[in-house]
């Protein structure tokens, strides 16, 4: 035959059988077998870096809000005590409602206070942010913002103006905060707001009252009843 | 000759993916991360290289495996792949950079609905060799990662003054925020749109008038 | 945790899930042609998306606790089987809805804002009633985007549009500037 006559004869094809059912299960199922070892063996040799990351994390957030801090131990709340957090260890990932407390310590194992983490709606989204809290003479020693999506700008002076941030070095929290007007600040309960950025600022204090209306006689109650060796103020 | 013929095509395979059939902004793919994650050039280019990496270990598996997925199931069996994957670049991210995870967020793990992956995978990769779907899913990612850092450059360096956040301008900029914010997104994209469409049409128009001079 | 109220406030208008998250983009730019057809699939969003709430609470309270890297392929195959499921439903109990929706019911399986929910839901730690409104309201807010841009397309169908800019271009800034609009509802919670 020629080449021009091979080309053109056309060879019957054979219809393609149905794959069993079984061979779509059996595909399907192996498929998967084989993403659930990759995915195992990933999630083996990376957790333990993501929890260091996570502890890394939590610990610089409470040794800036807590000046001087060494070293921490984290409580939990249950049935309105504070208990020490044991580690659960069949949980892979931290559980999200769980109401937590770090107690911080200087080098000397003295109690400089308890940093505690809140957060509420901002202007955009919400703030959320970390409090140092100084059981002995009832002031807030410390504020962070742990994450803001307020405006660029504006609200996101709330981390980036110095100024707002010396509010939260000596800040009474009786009876309650109160945001005041930038330049007014009288009493020494007050936080001065941010001109541009009232919302966001007012948002703050919202943030630090409602953390203390769950957690000051709590704490105040566990420095008692621990007898904690709490920091001298004027040694 | 065939090898010439061979090396133009493996070429073209890889440049297509750049300006051609740009995944961006040609075929319109991809536009959930396109948008939120180029607010800075450094997670832009971050989500372009995570992309990079899912599309091109997909790619890599399923032509390996084509011959042996069974149609009826092929779409699940890829997005099976594609999950895997991508749940192995947020742990990776996790784990080795913390920072860009956070900033990125959930969009890491969106990835696996992003259109071109996918699309990849069935209109070529389980059609085609493991060394000339690598190159095509090496090219689609490239052009994603070019459209994104398009996108995420000129919005970063409008809207905070800075690139891969090394402070460009001196401190009298005034930063034109929205371009940092979600209206900035849309915006840009469409104005790069526009301009990569009226590129196209002058590239057209030029080659009909050189064909009509010839 | 946070007000109910301002979870399903925030969702619908101030961070809208379309218009400043970026999610559920491939139907917002292609689908959004004539408005009833865009009404009827953020309608089918809104169920979707509660039912994938619902599940995603269950798996995420008691399984994904000990094995969080099957989060991703998990809440997949919960959203592509409750599309599944949707669709038979509806196909027996409101056929006409079922041909009205044609094939944007399985499109919406790789919809960005379905698996978007489930993860920001995840991450902000929302329990069952939280997550269920988070859900109305997101869903709330696709449609609501959805809507929008349909009508505005409609109405620039009698317009003159130079050919570069007609598409993709233009809905992109329509969204732009809509995204703008939707950033006045920043704020309104404050006291």
């Amino acid at each position: 035959m020629s080449q021009a006559q091979q080309n053109i004869t056309l060879t019957p094809t054979t219809p393609q059988p149905e794959p069993s059912s079984f061979r779509l299960v059996f595909s399907l199922g192996l498929a998967g077998l084989l993403s659930g070892i990759i995915l195992v063996g990933t999630f083996m040799y990376t957790n333990p870096m993501i929890k260091a990351n996570r502890e890394a994390a939590i610990q610089r957030a409470i040794f800036k809000v807590l000046p001087d801090c060494a070293s921490y131990t984290t409580l939990k709340l249950q049935e309105e005590q504070l208990l020490i957090k044991t580690d659960d260890d069949s949980k892979e990932e931290p559980v999200k409602d769980e109401l937590l407390v770090y107690a911080g310590y200087n080098d000397q194992n003295e109690l400089i206070g308890f940093a505690i983490p809140g957060s509420e709606p901002g202007f955009q989204d919400v703030i959320s942010g970390i409090m140092g809290y100084d059981g002995a003479n009832k002031t807030i020693i410390g504020f962070e913002v742990l994450e803001s999506k307020e405006t660029p700008g504006l609200g996101d002076k709330i981390f980036k103006d110095a100024d707002f941030q010396t509010n939260f070095t000596s800040l009474v929290v009786d009876p309650e905060i109160i945001p005041v007007k930038n330049g007014q600040k009288q009493n020494s309960n007050e936080v001065e707001a941010i001109t541009g950025a009232t919302i966001s600022s007012k948002a703050v204090v919202r943030l630090l009252n409602k953390s203390m209306d769950i957690w000051q006689n709590t704490i105040d109650a566990y420095i008692i009843e621990n007898q904690m060796n709490v920091k001298k103020e004027n040694d | 000759m065939i090898d010439q013929e061979n090396k133009n095509q493996t070429a073209q395979e890889f440049l297509k993916g750049l300006w051609d059939e740009n995944p961006v902004f040609v075929a319109v793919l991809g536009m959930c991360p396109a948008l939120a994650v180029t607010n800075t050039a450094i997670n832009s280019l971050a989500m372009g290289l995570a992309t990079t990496f899912v599309l091109v270990s997909s790619s890599l598996i399923v032509s390996s495996l084509k011959s042996v997925i069974p149609k009826q199931v092929r779409i699940t069996t890829y997005i099976i792949i594609i999950a895997t994957f991508v749940t192995v670049v947020d742990f990776a991210l996790a784990a080795f950079t913390p920072a860009i995870h956070k900033e990125l967020g959930a969009f890491i793990a969106l990835i696996v609905v992003n259109c071109l992956i996918l699309g990849r995978q069935e209109a070529f990769a389980s059609k085609n060799s493991v060394g000339l779907s690598v190159l095509d899913a090496l090219g689609m990612s490239a052009g994603f990662t070019f459209a994104m850092l398009c996108i995420g450059i000129p919005r970063e360096v409008l809207g905070s003054g800075s690139l891969f956040n090394i402070a460009l301008f001196g401190d009298s900029f005034e930063p034109w925020v929205v371009m940092i914010l979600p209206p900035g997104g849309f915006l840009m994209l469409g104005f790069l749109l526009l301009g990569f469409n009226w590129y196209s049409k002058r590239k057209k128009e030029r080659a009909v008038i050189n064909e009509m001079n010839i | 945790m946070d007000n109910l109220l301002w979870i399903f406030i925030s969702a619908l208008l101030i961070n809208n899930f379309t218009l400043a998250y970026f999610l559920g983009l491939c139907p917002f730019l292609g689908v959004t042609g004539r408005l009833d057809t865009a009404f009827r699939l953020g309608l089918a969003n809104i169920f979707v998306m509660l039912i994938t709430a619902i599940c995603a609470y269950v798996l995420n309270t008691w399984v994904l606790v000990y094995a969080p890297y099957l989060r991703l392929i998990s809440f997949i195959i919960v959203i592509a089987s409750s599309v599944q499921f949707v669709e038979m439903a509806m196909k027996k109990f409101s056929p006409d809805l079922f041909r009205a929706l044609g094939i944007f019911l399985p499109l919406i399986t790789t919809n960005c804002a379905i698996l978007g929910l489930a993860l920001f839901s995840t991450n902000k730690g929302y329990g069952f009633v939280e997550g269920l409104i988070y859900a109305l309201g997101a869903g709330g807010g696709v449609t609501l985007a959805l809507v929008l841009l349909a009508g505005i397309r409609e109405e620039t169908r009698i317009l003159n549009i130079p050919d570069v800019m007609k598409g993709t271009a233009l809905h992109l800034i329509i969204a732009g500037i809509l995204s703008m609009a939707f950033m006045g509802f920043a704020g309104l919670f404050s006291a």
